[in-house]
């Protein structure tokens, strides 16, 4: 497989078939591991690097799990293929910088991707549609134990896996449940939520990643403490908040029903119409109002319209995807261009 | 008072800090406090803010400090308080008494619950390099270096256990 394969779908997370697909987007988690005794990436030399690189690719080359995988050099990719990747939510911002012995290995369907030489040696990202930390769990921790059998991990029992920076120390595990909250926002109770949130020690950031605005009412809880609690407690924790927060927007989006129907359906449908008839539209634009559209779909306002197409979209309308699609590099009002006609697209055929 | 940062200047600024059940108390002046909230505002990621905490509540002699260096990467701990980003994996065991309060403010815990690699060796990979003994044939001596690494590590709970589960050794040796 290669990376032009991906442009023909977007990845399997995004489909809307997990639970509780209405309210959460994805599940994500990633372990940061490092070999023993060779320096962290950033304390590396280029020896040290080639090294890991090596040892790394030849675990995964030799397990049959990765056959179908795609193996790739960052220095080796353009910087249209690196921001295509990190738009996917496959890659980092940081792990795009070209580096020596740096390389990204994804899975079929996009449920893995392993980054080699990021700021730890391997950092290992499992994604699954909906709210499902525990198969999530699954994949990445046997994907953790297949590697083990090759690699020599640094590894104390007593502070557990050892990494780069002491905020990852112990389990080395980021559980992140990608929620989306408009009611919440709607109805303005969402700061006293986010509030609670970093009061119980979790992190919350927006669609686009770590330092991201909450654009598109996208926010992802995530895991703060790695050492002290098992995977499993830590994933538990997040899990019984997220759950209450579930709780909170769906009796929001009821209590919006009941109290502003006429004023929500105008909203959406609204949306929904300036979607299906642009033809100059931005990128924050399109995603205020694909907001407004899936939020439509849940409520039984939109039914034309199925949930995965507004999932896929938040995907394919950023610019590295656009130009990816168009085969060509495109400046600033081009994409707008191209992006407007991608949706009426999309959003005609559904 | 003098201030706990630089040694030199009266202390104005006073902070408590409550972590795990203990209270950490800090004493320090003016100029030492506006300096912290300098680097505070240019350093924005959580790790490069907790790296500049990690002497907090302790007093670490000046030439200690420049002094302490990872054998395996050459790291200093002076980087390491600089970019919040440890250099390998034998920097745990190079500054491990400055990491052990550091894990516990950022985790709340300095003590691993989770998974273990599968081929993992403890005998290996616990002990400080150079450290030969063979646990098999000394329960008691088990007990005391893990006692060891409690203190230095300052779990002083699990030290606690420890030494009260040498006690009880100790007492049965005399009873028999």
């Amino acid at each position: 497989m290669s990376l032009e394969d991906l442009i023909q779908h977007t990845g399997e997370w995004l489909k809307s078939t997990g639970p509780q697909s209405h309210i959460v987007m994805s599940s994500r988690i990633r372990l940061a591991r490092n070999l023993d005794k060779i320096p962290f990436p950033t304390r590396a030399n280029r020896k040290d690097l080639a090294e890991v690189f090596k040892t790394i690719q030849s675990a995964i080359t030799s397990s049959e799990y990765f056959k179908d995988s795609i193996f790739l050099k960052i220095n080796e990719m353009d910087n249209l293929d690196r921001q295509f990747l990190i738009e996917r939510h496959l890659m980092s911002h940081d792990h795009a910088a070209s580096g020596e012995g740096k390389a990204i290995v994804i899975s079929r369907e996009e449920v893995l991707s392993i980054m080699i030489n990021e700021e730890d040696h391997l950092r290992i990202q499992a994604m699954q549609s909906g709210f499902n930390l525990t198969e999530t769990w699954k994949i990445v921790s046997m994907i953790d134990d297949l590697l083990s059998e090759k690699i020599n991990y640094a590894f104390r029992s007593d502070w557990g896996y050892l990494t780069a920076c002491p905020t990852n120390t112990g389990t080395g595990i980021r559980g992140s449940v990608m929620l989306h909250l408009p009611a919440l926002v709607m109805t303005k109770q969402i700061n006293k939520v986010l509030e609670a949130i970093a009061k119980l020690s979790f992190a919350s950031r927006g669609f686009y990643g770590e330092g991201t605005q909450a654009i598109g009412n996208f926010f992802q809880i995530s895991n703060q403490v790695s050492l002290g609690h098992s995977e499993e407690d830590i994933l538990q924790n997040i899990n019984g908040l997220v759950r209450q927060i579930i709780e909170q927007e769906e009796q929001a989006r009821q209590a919006l029903l009941v109290q502003n129907k006429a004023i929500l359906e105008d909203k959406i449908c609204r949306s929904l119409g300036i979607l299906k008839n642009a033809h100059i539209i931005s990128s924050q634009e399109t995603v205020d109002l694909l907001s407004m559209v899936r939020l439509g779909i849940d409520s039984g306002i939109v039914k034309d319209v199925n949930t995965q197409s507004i999932n896929e979209l938040f995907i394919m309308i950023q610019p590295a995807h656009l130009q990816k699609i168009e085969g060509k590099k495109l400046g600033a009002s081009e994409r707008d261009a191209k992006r407007a006609a991608l949706i009426r697209d999309k959003l005609g055929k559904a | 008072m003098q201030c706990d940062a630089c040694g030199k200047k009266k202390a104005t600024v006073h902070l408590t800090e409550i972590v795990d059940g203990q209270m950490t108390e800090m004493h320090i002046c003016e100029d030492c406090a506006k300096e912290r909230s300098v680097q505070m505002e240019q350093q924005f990621g959580l790790a490069d803010l907790l790296a500049g905490l990690s002497d907090f509540g302790k007093q670490i002699k000046a030439e200690e400090k420049e002094k302490l260096q990872c054998p395996n990467c050459a790291l200093g701990y002076d980087d390491f308080r600089k970019f919040g980003r440890l250099g390998c994996s034998e920097c745990y065991t190079s500054f491990r008494s400055h990491l052990s309060a550091l894990l516990k403010k950022i985790h709340g815990s300095a003590h691993h619950l989770g998974k273990t690699p599968l081929h993992f060796k403890e005998e290996v990979d616990t002990k400080p390099s150079g450290e030969i003994l063979n646990d098999k044939e000394d329960p008691e001596q088990v007990l005391k270096n893990k006692l060891q690494q409690a203190i230095l590590s300052e779990d002083f709970e699990q030290a606690a256990i420890l030494r009260d589960e040498i006690r009880s050794f100790e007492n049965k040796g005399e009873g028999a």
